[in-house]
């Protein structure tokens, strides 16, 4: 089907509808899915950027041994910041944010269930991410590890604010992850299009459910054991020290019951973007469409049984070590699954090789060597030698770059048109395919023997003659590699804004809803709701029902007298149409209500008072949030 | 920028083909197996990814030269469990029930252990116990070669964890929780070890040398430990043991002989052998009159971030100090 734009005046009214109000007020009053998801995407690309330089830095003290590039205690910070960053407030934010933007449109309504929760949401991340590198600025960023072990950690070893600032940042920034993920979960649930039952949703929305069901049991672990080492370090508790009968253990068993599935919630909507690009790029509907959804959900399940892979080395019972060993094999299956669902669709289709379709096979490079690796790690001997060695900084940056970062660079070349109406340049796009997918094997294919031959993570310096050489130069070269490709993704985003070819609203042929919308999409998404009988309905329904009144159906009409901004509520499992529901519009209450709870937070590491009144301002906003106007149905 | 010979004039002429810290160059049972482990594991998997890369670049360069969409030789919900699920199985089937065995005979010692090491980690240093024999050291261990040796583990203050790469795999030093591990080296040698866990500012300054040494060599060895501070006459010496109480080495640091057993604490490293150690600073630089004197003066400009404290002392009373120290054998 070709898209047919709506009647001039439904066009208008819906437009004003749906609307913000102009200029930085209205900015910042902004609560509509498409806002907030560009927000979430480009504050976390300026977070990878910015973690992409402490890397640089790393690199540079590691290329050779025994160098002054930075000392002990600044090095420390960098790798602490590089990780979190990276963790916290790139993959996670920049995957939800795509999945904030995408997924309303590709289930075909017009925004999210809970639009200023979502605004809230946002306004949450960008504070902690702004306090955390902040910190850094100031000098006193978090500097125990990314996974913060106590006793280390706690107010013993680590008096200084510089963990404080970890605890509470990470307790925050969930708040922000678990909004999203509630969010997402209620819009999947409850507003797809008619017809579109789950068995037809498209591969990335099963992604972004399952990342979401992770997130809302992977957090509370975290939060729970951050809270518990703020109070060791605030009013002396003693949950991790064990002078006083505490044990450190309990920290790494909470933390990685998150840390672990953590990984597979940046997978997992990765996994879901290269199910999208695949099928298009071949042009044939994706091979084994239930195999895939179903790998997704049991990757979601399995990652829960695989924390104490992190642990082999902490003297546990071999017994337990081998059921935990066992599911790190298992979990392996519903990955190889999908990369034979990938293989069987290319085999199949007619292949147009794209920029972000090049970004796919790079990812299937990096996935089946970090995959190999990671099975390896598995078993409780071999991770006996490898453990804390440069052999799991390699394995684990082959399955996040490979299984994250192309992936989401694939992602950014096949949605950058539908978001900003014009085409990222694929001319620029081979040269930073090449550059990064060449920097990433350079950087890390060394490391693998590095962390053999006895390096050990976190070491701001090594003593020469131990045969680390060589190829910590060489991994130093290949990560000055991988950024100039960064840096000419950047560089294609800047000329491709203001110069790109204008695209059409779907460039690439493909078969989902969001591609049925104009590019970017009006404000209102779809001045109709279409009707979905397909998985691939762009592709094989004649008619979607997107004009008012035309063939298919359409279960919103226009009330001219007083419109308001209508979705459609469907039933769960077969998207029967339910009800219309009415979304609350732009305000700035959740900003306040963020600054609210960033004072609190935030406060608690300057002076208690701050808390209440930072409850205070969050209560007031909340209040103001939900105040009923006067054109809300009774 | 470490103006000091590093502590690599041991690891010279001791080369082997990866080095002296390298897992990938096994001298022990341990480290023997799961070398033998990670090497089935490597050569297998690199095949297998090696069919599937291959076969996805194969798919492509057919798709890329069609005009229509083909179907595959068999339904695609079969090939998709034979290539996915069934073939993986298989061999991530061998894989644990291999690496469950392996893991198993390598977490006990071939043989009843005939000593026991207990060793705690500090930050940055390594207190090292033989409790069978009353003596006390740090940052070298001798062992026995060709016997298992038992290894005690634990930590004082943070967590370290023990690693000798070409003996064994390692094992967390948890404060609280002494954990049980053990070594072997098959025949005399050395080898380095250095802290796993990330456990402060020197973290990566925190290593140590294990020496397996004959067994006659080892009883010497360990003969040698047992007797006290040697007897002497020379004044430099006895001035300088003064200055070990006047400089405030004495808090930290035990000499049997001199300030132990009255004093037994464990801030810094037993000093009693301190000549007869090849390494200073947790193995950082080679053990001299040089190493010795600017670590006493300025430990921070060698080892950043470390515990002990610069002191001052005029030329007359840091030469009698490190007279005294040299004399410790």
């Amino acid at each position: 089907v070709t898209p047919v734009p709506p009647d001039p005046h439904v066009h208008e009214t819906l437009t004003r509808l749906w609307s913000r109000p102009p200029g930085l007020w209205g900015w910042l009053s902004a609560v509509n899915h498409r806002a907030i998801g560009i927000r979430y995407v480009v504050t976390a690309f300026v977070f990878m950027l910015l973690a992409g330089v402490l890397a640089l830095v790393m690199r540079l003290q590691l290329a050779r041994p025994d160098l002054g590039v930075v000392g002990p205690a600044a090095f420390n910070q960098v790798f602490t910041l590089h990780g979190t960053t990276m963790m916290f407030l790139f993959a996670v934010p920049m995957l939800e944010g795509i999945g904030i933007y995408l997924v309303p449109l590709m289930i075909g309504t017009r925004d999210m269930a809970f639009p200023r929760l979502n605004a809230f949401g946002y306004w949450v991340y960008l504070f902690a991410g702004l306090a955390l590198w902040g910190s850094f600025f100031a000098g006193s960023a978090p500097d125990a590890g990314w996974f913060n072990y106590p006793p280390f950690a706690g107010p013993a070893y680590s008096p200084g604010p510089n963990i404080d600032f970890y605890v509470t940042m990470i307790t925050f920034i969930e708040v922000a992850a678990l909004v999203a993920a509630v969010e997402l979960i209620v819009t999947v649930f409850k507003q797809r299009a008619p017809g579109m039952s789950l068995g037809r949703m498209p591969i990335f929305v099963w992604a972004q459910l399952v990342m979401s069901f992770m997130i809302v049991f992977a957090m509370p672990p975290l939060m729970l054991v951050s809270v518990e080492l703020m109070l060791d370090r605030v009013i002396g508790a003693h949950f991790f020290n064990p002078a006083a009968g505490g044990n450190p253990i309990l920290w790494q068993h909470l933390f990685w019951i998150f840390g672990h599935p953590d990984v597979y919630i940046i997978l997992i909507p990765a996994l879901g973007i290269v199910s999208m690009i695949v099928p298009t790029a071949a042009r044939v509907p994706l091979a084994g469409y239930v195999l895939v959804a179903m790998s997704i959900v049991a990757i979601g399940f399995l990652s829960f049984g695989l924390w104490v892979h992190h642990m082999y080395a902490t003297g546990l019972a071999l017994m337990g070590l081998n059921f935990f060993a066992a599911v790190g094999m298992v979990v392996t299956l519903p990955s190889a699954v999908q990369i034979f669902a990938w293989l069987a669709t290319i085999w199949r289709g007619t292949l147009r090789i794209t920029t972000a379709f090049l970004y796919v096979l790079g990812f299937l490079v990096l996935l089946v060597l970090g995959g190999i690796t990671g099975v390896m790690l598995s078993s409780p001997a071999f991770d006996w030698q490898a453990h804390d060695s440069y052999f799991v900084v390699a394995h684990f940056h082959y399955i996040l770059v490979g299984g994250a970062v192309l992936p989401i660079f694939a992602a950014l070349y096949f949605w950058f048109p539908k978001m900003t109406g014009r085409l990222l340049s694929e001319r620029l796009g081979r040269w930073n395919f090449w550059l990064t997918f060449i920097g990433v094997h350079v950087t890390f294919f060394p490391l693998h023997f590095v962390g053999l031959r006895g390096m050990v993570r976190r070491v701001y310096t090594y003593l020469p003659g131990l045969g680390f050489d060589t190829m910590n130069l060489v991994a130093t070269i290949g990560a000055f590699l991988m950024g100039a490709g960064v840096l000419l993704l950047a560089v294609n985003i800047v000329w491709s804004l203001r110069r790109g070819e204008v695209a059409g609203p779907n460039p690439w042929g493909a078969s989902t809803l969001e591609w049925a919308a104009a590019s970017p999409p009006d404000q209102y998404n779809f001045a109709a709701i279409p009707t979905v009988r397909s998985r691939d309905p762009l592709w094989e329904q004649e008619h979607l029902g997107l004009v008012d009144g035309g063939p298919g159906s359409s279960y919103l009409t226009l009330d001219p007298e007083s419109p308001r901004r209508e979705v459609v509520v469907t039933t769960v499992l077969d998207a029967a149409p339910d009800h219309i529901a009415m979304l609350p519009g732009p305000t700035t209450w959740p900003l306040w209500a963020a600054i609210g709870a960033a004072t609190a937070f935030l406060g608690s590491m300057v002076h208690l008072l701050l808390v209440p009144v930072g409850a205070l301002i969050f209560l007031v906003s909340v209040i103001g949030w939900l105040w009923p106007k006067d054109d809300s149905p009774p | 920028m470490r103006r000091l010979a590093p502590a690599v004039t041991l690891a010279a002429g001791l080369g082997g083909c990866a080095g002296v810290q390298s897992a990938l160059d096994p001298a022990g049972p341990g480290a023997a197996r799961i070398g033998e482990l990670a090497a089935f594991f490597t050569v297998v998997t690199l095949a297998a990814s090696a069919v599937v890369i291959a076969l996805v670049l194969y798919a492509v360069a057919r798709a890329r030269r069609r005009a229509h969409p083909e179907t595959l030789p068999l339904r695609d919900d079969a090939f998709i469990l034979l290539g996915g699920f069934a073939g993986p199985a298989v061999i991530l089937i061998s894989f644990q029930v291999l690496s469950a065995l392996t893991s198993a005979e390598v977490s006990r010692p071939p043989a009843e252990p005939a000593l026991t090491v207990e060793v705690t980690g500090h930050q940055f240093w390594w207190e090292v116990r033989y409790p069978a024999f009353g003596i006390t050291t740090a940052n070298e261990i001798h062992i026995p070669a060709g016997v298992p040796v038992e290894v005690r583990v634990t930590a004082s203050d943070v967590i370290h964890s023990f690693w000798v790469p070409r003996l064994h795999g390692k094992i967390d030093m948890t404060p609280g929780k002494t954990a049980v591990w053990w070594v072997q080296a098959d025949a005399p040698g050395r080898f380095r070890g250095q802290c796993a866990e990330f456990c402060g500012l020197q973290h990566s300054l925190m290593a140590f040398w294990v020496f397996a040494e004959p067994p006659d060599a080892f009883e010497a060895w360990v003969a040698a430990r047992r007797r006290g501070r040697p007897a002497g006459d020379d004044p430099r010496v006895e001035r300088g043991r003064t200055v070990f109480f006047e400089a405030g080495c004495a808090h930290c640091h035990a000499v049997r002989g001199v300030n132990e057993p009255r004093f037994t604490g464990a801030v810094g490293p037993d000093l009693t052998h301190l000549a007869s150690r090849r390494t200073l600073a947790a193995a950082t630089v080679d053990n001299n009159r040089a190493t010795l004197t600017a670590f006493i003066l300025e430990p921070h400009a060698l080892k950043p971030g470390v515990r002990m404290p610069p002191t001052r002392l005029d030329s007359a009373r840091l030469d009698a100090l490190v007279a005294f120290l040299e004399s410790l054998r």
